[in-house]
């Protein structure tokens, strides 16, 4: 794969295993760019792994197909990849401990309603520098953190089109490389997340906090749009602008 | 030259509502009828299936699509008639069974049916479905219809509807079960299920490079060998538009392109379309099969080859656009895209 080729800015002591939980539409893509750079990877859907063992042969050679709660204790890094509603059936136990990435969205107008996910009160509605209280309720990666209570949680991978991830990927360095926005609570989770997003492809764009987010979310900003750093940089300052 | 004959080639409408040279939108009830005259009108261009999608909006006002494929059948002899896609999750599986039946009938077994969900979720409130169900939903009345087309009487039982006990299930069909194929837009799970079922594969591609797919063929080759089925046909999905020239689709397309994305992208929260985007999926790489007839037919050509699919349906049109210039670009479609493809594919065979 010629992601390979572009993946020598880190020592490979810096990959630690990925455990994706999901084999629909984005865990795949996010496996098969975690491979090329590098990666060993863990694919996991809600059942028994022969399940997926033709899926992963073909679409995603190079992975192993387990059971979720194998992927996730033997991961460095989780990567949440299955429909939101079916987060809801994971035990946070098998996640504790672990960098988790929530790669997923709540989309009510595309996957329906989930009451969880309507809570209209964030615990922690302002991102460090208050530019994106918005008067709206939590970010929906601050209440799958809220139930993930023994994990670190970043929010990443969930605003570019899953058909749209693998196309638009490209070395560092190369001109029209584009960004993709991380957001996490903890400084040493974030960065990480942000080491594996610049190795799959992607400029980093570090957006702040759990809370802060919700501007990768439907609806936000950057969700479903491709932008280079400086011009996903300005779209989300004139975001924040307006909400002032 | 090598036979082409396997391979087939269709167009897809969503009920896609008209609007007149000025731009002022057409009735849904025009509308409706204008599709049925390009349905009528396609079979005389030389096209070999007519597919209707189910949608419940403003800008696509077909909900019933089969009442109009049944118009298109009494005024054709030839076309195959289908849905493109019928979201089975919100319906029952053994109305649409009966209606595509009935369909049969009428055409003298020229249906097929699609099953999917497409992006029309609108469905789900109106019929009292939680689109949150949606994969239960879609499984066990996809496994429910797969009975139903093998022809005698049913016995079944799930969660999603009453179940059936020795029920025989009318009308009969006189020409064996009706073709089916599972839409699939990019989960690989889908694919799975559709060789499971022994249904086609529809895969439905609306962006990006059509080209990644081609792994997903593979994967239902396999899965179909796994399920000790024979081989089944891939087919591929994609939008577009026809006309003289690159720059004349394009300058039809575009506008209501933009328009209906813009809309819908406000109502589900993702970003406006970009022209650098629309130029990008226009191109040899995209999922936009927008331009002249020797550019769309060389992009389906490529495309089938590195799908290994065998039919090619066009979703002809934007809401927004006019009859005329549809019926210009089914015309060029059938009389010159097809052929041309057919050529592009024949020649590529013999030169292997």
């Amino acid at each position: 794969m010629e992601a390979r080729q572009w993946q020598d800015r880190y020592p490979d002591g810096q990959r630690g295993r990925l455990g994706i939980l999901g084999a629909g539409h984005i865990g795949p893509v996010v496996a098969r760019l975690a491979l090329g750079a590098g990666y060993p990877v863990d694919i996991a859907a809600s059942g028994d792994p022969e399940d997926i063992a033709l899926i992963t042969e073909l679409i995603v050679p190079g992975a192993r197909p387990r059971w979720a709660s194998d992927a996730a204790a033997d991961a460095d890094i989780v990567v949440l990849a299955m429909p939101l509603h079916r987060f809801l059936d994971v035990d946070p136990g098998l996640l504790s401990g672990k960098l988790v990435v929530d790669a997923m969205n709540y989309w009510p107008a595309s996957d329906g309603r989930l009451p969880l996910f309507e809570d209209p009160v964030s615990e922690d509605p302002v991102s460090e520098d208050g530019a994106f209280e918005d008067g709206t309720g939590a970010s929906s990666s601050e209440i799958v953190a809220r139930r993930l209570a023994g994990s670190r949680v970043v929010k990443a991978l969930n605003h570019i089109g899953y058909h749209e991830l693998e196309d638009q990927a490209r070395p560092a360095g190369a001109k029209d490389r584009k960004a993709a926005g991380v957001a996490g609570d903890d400084p040493g989770a974030v960065e990480a997340i942000a080491r594996l997003v610049d190795q799959i492809g992607y400029d980093p764009a570090r957006v702040g906090g759990l809370a802060a987010g919700r501007i990768l979310q439907p609806g936000g900003p950057v969700f479903g749009v491709t932008l280079n750093l400086p011009e996903f940089e300005r779209v989300v300052q004139e975001h924040a602008r307006s909400l002032t | 030259m090598t036979d082409t004959s396997v391979y087939t080639f269709g167009l897809d409408t969503f009920g896609d509502r008209n609007a007149d040279a000025s731009g002022t939108p057409l009735s849904h009830a025009q509308t409706i009828r204008n599709v049925v005259e390009e349905g009528v009108f396609a079979e005389q261009a030389g096209v070999d299936f007519f597919g209707i999608g189910e949608h419940h909006t403003d800008y696509f006002p077909m909900p019933a699509g089969d009442v109009a494929l049944a118009a298109i059948a009494a005024r054709t002899s030839r076309i195959r008639l289908g849905s493109a896609v019928t979201v089975l999750s919100s319906d029952d599986p053994v109305r649409v069974f009966q209606r595509y039946s009935t369909l049969n009938a009428i055409s003298s077994g020229r249906a097929e049916v699609i099953l999917g969900r497409g992006s029309s979720i609108e469905s789900f409130p109106l019929f009292g479905y939680d689109l949150a169900d949606y994969e239960k939903l879609f499984d066990e009345k996809a496994t429910l219809f797969a009975e139903l087309l093998k022809g005698g009487p049913v016995t079944w039982e799930g969660k999603t509807r009453p179940a059936l006990l020795n029920q025989d299930v009318v009308p009969h069909s006189e020409s064996g079960p009706i073709p089916t194929w599972i839409g699939v837009g990019g989960n690989p799970e889908s694919v799975i299920r559709a060789a499971r079922l022994g249904f086609g594969l529809a895969l439905a591609i609306i962006g990006g490079n059509p080209a990644r797919f081609a792994p997903y063929s593979e994967l239902f080759r396999r899965a179909l060998e796994k399920f000790g089925r024979g081989p089944l046909p891939v087919l591929m999905h994609a939008p577009g538009h026809v006309a003289a020239t690159d720059e004349q689709a394009k300058a039809e397309f575009w506008p209501r392109y933009r328009d209906i994305f813009t809309l819908v992208a406000a109502e589900r929260g993702f970003a406006n379309p970009t022209g650098d985007r629309f130029e990008w999926e226009s191109g040899p790489d995209g999922a936009l099969f927008v331009g002249s007839p020797e550019t769309v037919a060389r992009k389906i050509a490529s495309n089938l080859r590195a799908l290994g699919a065998t039919r090619f349906d066009l979703k002809y049109g934007m809401p927004g656009m006019t009859h005329d210039s549809l019926l210009t670009g089914i015309e060029l479609y059938g009389r010159e895209v097809i052929p041309r493809v057919r050529e592009l594919l024949a020649t590529e065979a013999a030169a292997v």
